[in-house]
This record gives structure tokens, C-alpha cells and sequence, in this order.
């Protein structure tokens, strides 16, 4: 028998009963399409995640304060909860070779008033270096300056959610230009507004939009009322070839700094972007599992549709299969006959879960704006295992019917 | 002398439904040359069909020896027996066993399909069968199931013909047409038989169709009890308003 009539003899066969057919096909049209939609969303969630993640700075080193713990909760509860880092830590981490740029911070979270309207963010006091160490840059005015810094200026840059909150309204988006020169009450202090940043989009994490920044030494001299410890330093390497080099010298001489033999014994944390990457894709990573194993049991619903389609059809024609071995089918033409049949149902009812599971995500991204990514790995996968479950669940019915003696199925009524 | 295409040894069957053993071929001895034309004659449960099942290699005795073509058909397997139908026996059957949403054309040439032969060459190889088995041509791209019995049978006359197979095996093929698409029928064998020199065995229960056979072998409880040269030969009449005569 030669692949053109088989072709055709299983294309009849399957257009004879276009409702059946229609309705097994279904089972594996939405066990596809689920599969396909949810492992889209899941990519796309870890897709952005990472680059909120990459956003956040380029060959940035993080060191945070806190006893060593994992990285989740150290992210989460270590933050200036442990008094462990210096502005002379970060003096010497400054002075280390490959260290391009370093960044002070302190932060806490306080009532911000102003034009009649208040808010509750995050004040960052920090460096002049922060913009270039963590990817922020001003829209409008400028960002503290050294100078700043160095007489504890009380000035503020604000994020562009914070501009929205004090100087916009419900009907009317605040422009930076209505901020710049203004003042602005933090904690009872007055601050004035010399920059506003660019937004930066993300959310969740540490969201750079929503967040005031004032000078290191006015943050700690009018707000937190201490001068001797930070929240967080950020490090920039000189290169990505570097990061590895300087994340060890950072570990060292903050280890010998703090007098601490026991590197387990640590009192501060070294994270670099890789290892917040990491973290965060097992985390998709296990969503996108659970989704696709979920979408994974429709399909196999859909496959179990198809034997059993598969088994009535057999025993519907029965007595065909009788007449075509009389006449000369052998076992294999009968097997692949019934085999095909299988196959091109699923083959059929995956393609259109693929255009269905596409349309999803594409329906998903653009009423609630996930981001969603549909990978061509995804849809092969997909042909491969609407085919797969074609010829798993198909070959038994099949096997079935290649083994009817010619006789008993003549007889068949 | 004629060579012999079909021979039985002590050919005996025995079915087993539940506990109990049901032998309806009960030892059957004969022969059959190329070119003869013979029937098959005894009373329904006489055990017809499942002799013809087993001339038609679709079955296997339980107890003898069944020789086709000189080959012990005891000793092939389940495919190189449907390689043996499909090149030397045209089966035509009661109940036709067409695909009914197929095509007259399809019909009959599904089995060069199991042969591997080409589309256009097995359309054109089935349009002569058709032909030969006087089905007329307007009704070739029809689904059998739009067709009357006679031809219907016609179809499966002609499906039996295209391997151009040296043994046709007919059980009952007219007992559903009327007497008129009977003697059609018969007439068409009569002529294979005549003038193409194809082997027929007939089986049948009616002896008025049984006599337009050369030879016919009387079975009766899985047994023989007269196999004779056929003097009164009845010839079946291509037209069908004519009476069918004796000679
Ligand atoms: N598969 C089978 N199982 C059990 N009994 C059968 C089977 N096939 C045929 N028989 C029995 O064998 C006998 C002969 O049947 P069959 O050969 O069809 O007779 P005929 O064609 O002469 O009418 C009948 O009694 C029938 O019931
Ligand atoms: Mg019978």
C-alpha cells in the first residue's frame, strides 16, 4: 500500500464521521491549546522578570547586611535589618581593582507630604554614583551631586509614580516640570525637588518608579537620626568578566574587615544578578511545570477520547476490516490504516490547539498585559506530542483490528 | 491433461462454542482443475461457507490437508495467505461487502491498492473489470450505496476480477437479486468460465443455479454425497428479457 492511499483511505474515513471526528478532535484542540497558552504564560512571566531583573543594573554586585541565610528570605527579611555594613566598607570595596563604580544606600519607608497631598514610599538616601550603578536616569533637573552629599543638601529626586501621587490628580497625569523647585515634606523635613526620573516600567521587586532619593548624609542625619550604617551597597564591576573576581575580593576583605574568620559565619550577603536571576526562574520555572502539568492531564483526557473513538470505530467496521484482508490486506496495512487515522486526528486537533493556545496568549497579553511568549520549542513540542499521543492511543484499536481473522469479521453482523 | 488448482484431503472443521464441539466439515475429498467450472450445492448449514473459506485460503482446517495451486496452505502465515488471495482468488460474496461511501472505482480497485499499484493504471485496470462484469459506465463515479443489488453484485464481480485471479470463489452471489440479476450474474461467470478460462466454484443452495455449473458437488452435513459431471448444463442468457434455456 503505498503512503498516497493511505492517505486517502484514512482522510475518507475520517470526513465520513465529521462530527465525531469534530468532537474527538476537541479533546486534543484544547489539551493542546492549554498547553500551549499556559506554558506561554509562564515563559513570559519569567521572561519579564528577568529583564525587570537585568534592568536593575549590568554586572551589578549587591551586599546587603544580615546574617548568611538563603537567598529568597535574605532578599525579603535581611534588608537593614542586620547594623553590620559601613560607608568605610564601602570606601575600601571602592578601592578595589575591577570596581567601576560604587553606590551607598539607606532606606526606610515614611509619610511624604506635599501640595496638599501625601503618599507613603520609599526614601533612598544614596550616592551620586546610584544612577549609573543601578540604571536610573533622570528625565528632568539633575541627581544628587557629591556636593550634595558631602553638606547634606536637603534635596530630593523623585520617581515618576511619587511625582504622580503628590502632584498629580485622578484626572490630571503630573508633569515633572510642576515638581522640579518644589517642596516636599518627608518625616517633617523639608526637602526640594532638583530631578525627577525616567520611569523604568516593572513593578513588584524594588520598584525604582515609586521611590524618593535625597543625599546619603541628609537621609541619615534628618531621617534615620544614625550616621554609621547602610541598607544595601551596589558594586559595579568593570566588565562581566570581572564579576566573579570582584564578588570573591568583596567576600574577603569584607570578612577581614569585619574580623570574621568563618566565611559560613558571614554577616553580610554578596549576590550578584546571575544568582538573583537563578532564583527567581526556579521560582517561573516551577510555576510553568505546574501549568503545563495541569494542561498535560487535558491532554490526556483527549488522548483517552481517541482510543475509545478509535475502539467503536474498529467495531463499527468490523466487517470492512474482514472484506480487506479477503482481498489482500495484510496485517501492517490494516495497523497503519487504523494507526493513521489516530494520528491524523491528533495531528489535525494539535494544529488547531497550537492557533487556539496562540490566540489565548495573545487574548491573556492584551486584556490584562501579561506578557506571554509562545516559543517555536513550544509549539514543535506541541505537533510532537499531538502525533505522540496519536500513536500511543491509537495503537491498540489498531492492533486490534490487524488482528480480526478474516472469517470471524466477514461474519460479523 | 488439465492441471489441478484446488485439492482436498479429508478436509474436516470443528467449531468449539462453549464446551461443546461442532464438526461441520466432516472429511471432504475432491479435486478441481484449472478452467472448470463447479458448484458447490446443499442445504443452508450444510457447512458451504466455511468449506469456501477454506478453499478461499481465508480459513484453516482443523484436521487434513488443503493444497492450492499444489502449495499446502497449512504451512504459510496470516500475510503471505493474504499475499495467495489477493493474486489468485476473486472472492464475490451473498451480501456484496462493498465499502459503501466509496466510489464504484475505489471498490473495485482495492485490492491493486493492497498490490501497489498506481492510480491511474489500477483506474484503468478496473474500468475493464467493469466492463467485463457489464456494469454500465455512467454509474462508475457513484458510492455503491446509491446502487441496486444487481449492481452492487456487478461491482463485486468486478472487484473479484481486477488481480485477474485464476480462481473465483462466489458463495451465494445470487441470493439477494431477483431471478432476472441472478441470470445476469450467471451469465457473467458463464462467460469468465467460456472465454477467459477462469476457474469457478459457485456455492449455492437453489439447484436451478447450481445447474449452470459443468460439475456440481452435492454436500450435505459436512459430507459429500455426489460429486457428478453436470449433463443438463443450463446457459444463462446475457439479456434480460429473454427466458434462460437448456441444451
Ligand atoms: N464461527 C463459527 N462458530 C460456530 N459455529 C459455526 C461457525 N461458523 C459456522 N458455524 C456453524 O457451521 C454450520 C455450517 O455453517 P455454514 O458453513 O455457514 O453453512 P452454509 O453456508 O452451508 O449455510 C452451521 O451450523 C453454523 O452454525
Ligand atoms: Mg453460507
Amino acid at each position: 500500500m503505498k503512503p498516497i492511499d493511505l492517505f486517502e483511505e484514512t482522510y475518507g474515513a475520517v470526513i465520513v464521521n465529521k462530527v465525531r471526528s469534530g468532537l474527538t478532535m476537541l479533546g486534543i484542540v484544547i489539551g493542546i491549546a492549554s498547553v500551549i497558552a499556559m506554558v506561554a504564560i509562564g515563559q513570559g512571566a519569567q521572561g519579564s522578570i528577568q529583564s525587570s531583573i537585568q534592568s536593575i543594573g549590568s554586572n551589578l554586585i549587591i551586599i546587603m547586611p544580615g546574617a548568611s541565610r538563603s537567598i529568597g528570605s535574605t532578599v525579603s527579611a535581611g534588608r537593614g535589618s542586620a547594623e553590620t555594613l559601613t560607608p568605610d566598607d564601602a570606601a575600601a570595596i571602592a578601592a578595589l581593582p575591577n570596581v567601576a563604580a560604587v553606590a551607598q544606600e539607606v532606606s526606610g519607608r515614611y509619610q511624604v507630604l506635599s501640595n496638599g497631598q501625601n503618599t507613603n514610599t520609599t526614601i533612598l538616601g544614596t550616592t551620586s554614583a546610584y544612577p549609573a550603578v543601578r540604571n536610573v536616569q533622570v528625565d528632568q533637573g539633575n541627581f544628587i551631586t557629591d556636593a550634595d552629599v558631602a553638606v547634606s543638601n536637603r534635596v530630593a529626586v523623585i520617581g515618576p509614580t511619587v511625582l504622580q501621587d503628590l502632584f498629580g490628580s485622578t484626572t490630571a497625569t503630573a508633569t515633572p516640570a510642576m515638581a522640579l523647585d518644589a517642596t516636599i515634606r518627608i518625616k517633617g523635613v523639608d526637602f526640594k525637588v532638583v530631578g525627577v526620573t525616567l520611569s523604568k516600567g516593572g513593578s513588584g521587586f524594588n520598584n525604582q518608579d515609586d521611590m524618593i532619593y535625597v543625599p546619603l548624609s541628609a537621609a541619615q542625619h534628618y531621617l534615620l537620626g544614625t550616621s554609621a550604617y547602610l541598607t544595601e551597597v551596589d558594586v559595579e564591576a568593570s566588565s562581566e568578566g570581572a564579576m566573579a573576581g570582584v564578588q570573591a575580593a568583596i567576600t574577603n576583605l569584607l570578612l577581614s574587615r569585619h574580623n570574621i574568620s568563618d566565611p559560613t559565619q558571614a554577616d553580610f550577603n554578596v549576590l550578584n544578578q546571575a544568582d538573583i536571576v537563578a532564583a527567581a526562574s526556579s521560582v517561573t520555572n516551577t510555576f510553568t511545570m505546574l501549568l503545563a502539568s495541569i494542561a498535560g492531564i487535558s491532554l490526556l483526557v483527549g488522548g483517552i477520547g481517541i482510543m475509545n473513538m478509535m475502539l467503536t470505530t474498529v467495531t463499527e467496521r468490523t466487517r470492512e476490516i474482514g472484506l480487506r484482508k479477503a482481498i489482500g490486506a495484510k496485517k501492517k496495512d490494516i495497523t497503519l490504516q487504523f494507526l493513521s487515522e489516530a494520528v491524523m486526528l491528533t495531528f489535525t486537533g494539535g494544529a488547531a490547539g497550537i492557533v487556539l493556545g496562540w490566540l489565548a496568549a495573545f487574548l491573556v497579553t492584551y486584556f490584562s498585559g501579561t506578557a506571554t511568549s509562545v516559543s517555536l520549542g513550544s509549539v514543535i513540542l506541541a505537533f510532537g506530542v499531538s502525533a505522540a499521543i496519536g500513536i500511543i492511543f491509537g495503537y491498540y484499536p489498531a492492533r486490534r483490528a490487524a488482528g480480526l481473522s478474516p472469517i470471524e469479521a466477514l461474519r460479523y453482523e | 491433461m488439465m492441471r489441478t488448482i484446488i485439492e482436498c484431503r479429508n478436509i474436516r472443521k470443528t467449531y468449539r462454542t462453549g464446551n461443546e464441539d461442532t464438526v461441520v466439515l466432516k472429511g471432504i475429498s475432491f479435486l478441481i482443475n484449472e478452467g472448470e467450472f463447479v458448484a458447490i450445492m446443499g442445504p443452508s448449514g450444510s457447512g458451504k461457507s466455511t468449506l469456501m473459506h477454506i478453499l478461499g485460503a481465508l480459513d484453516t482446517p482443523t484436521g487434513g490437508e488443503y493444497f492450492l495451486d499444489g502449495r499446502n496452505i497449512a504451512t504459510f502465515t496470516d500475510d503471505e495467505l493474504a499475499d495467495i488471495r489477493r493474486e489468485k482468488i476473486g472472492f464475490v460474496f451473498q451480501a456484496f461487502n462493498l465499502l459503501p461511501r466509496a466510489t464504484v472505482l475505489r471498490n473495485v480497485s482495492l485490492p491493486l491498492v493492497y498490490a501497489g499499484v498506481e492510480k491511474e493504471k489500477r483506474e484503468k485496470i478496473a474500468e475493464a473489470a467493469l466492463d467485463d462484469s457489464a456494469f454500465p459506465k455512467a454509474f462508475w463515479r457513484h458510492h455503491s450505496n446509491q446502487l441496486s443489488g444487481g449492481m452492487m453484485q456487478r461491482v463485486a464481480i468486478a472487484r473479484a476480477l481486477v488481480n485477474d485471479p485464476a480462481l473465483i470463489l462466489a458463495d451465494e452471489p445470487t441470493g439477494n437479486l431477483d431471478s432476472k440479476t441472478g441470470e445476469m450474474v450467471l451469465h457473467t461467470f458463464q462467460s469468465l468460465n467460456a472465454s477467459r478460462g477462469k476457474t469457478v466454484v459457485l456455492i449455492t443452495h437453489e439447484p436451478y443455479v447450481a445447474e449452470h455449473a459443468g460439475r456440481i458437488i452435492h454436500i450435505l452435513d459436512g459430507t459429500i454425497v455426489s460429486d457428478k459431471k453436470n449433463d443438463a448444463r443450463r446457459i444463462a442468457r446475457k439479456t434480460d428479457d429473454e427466458a434462460h434455456e437448456t441444451h
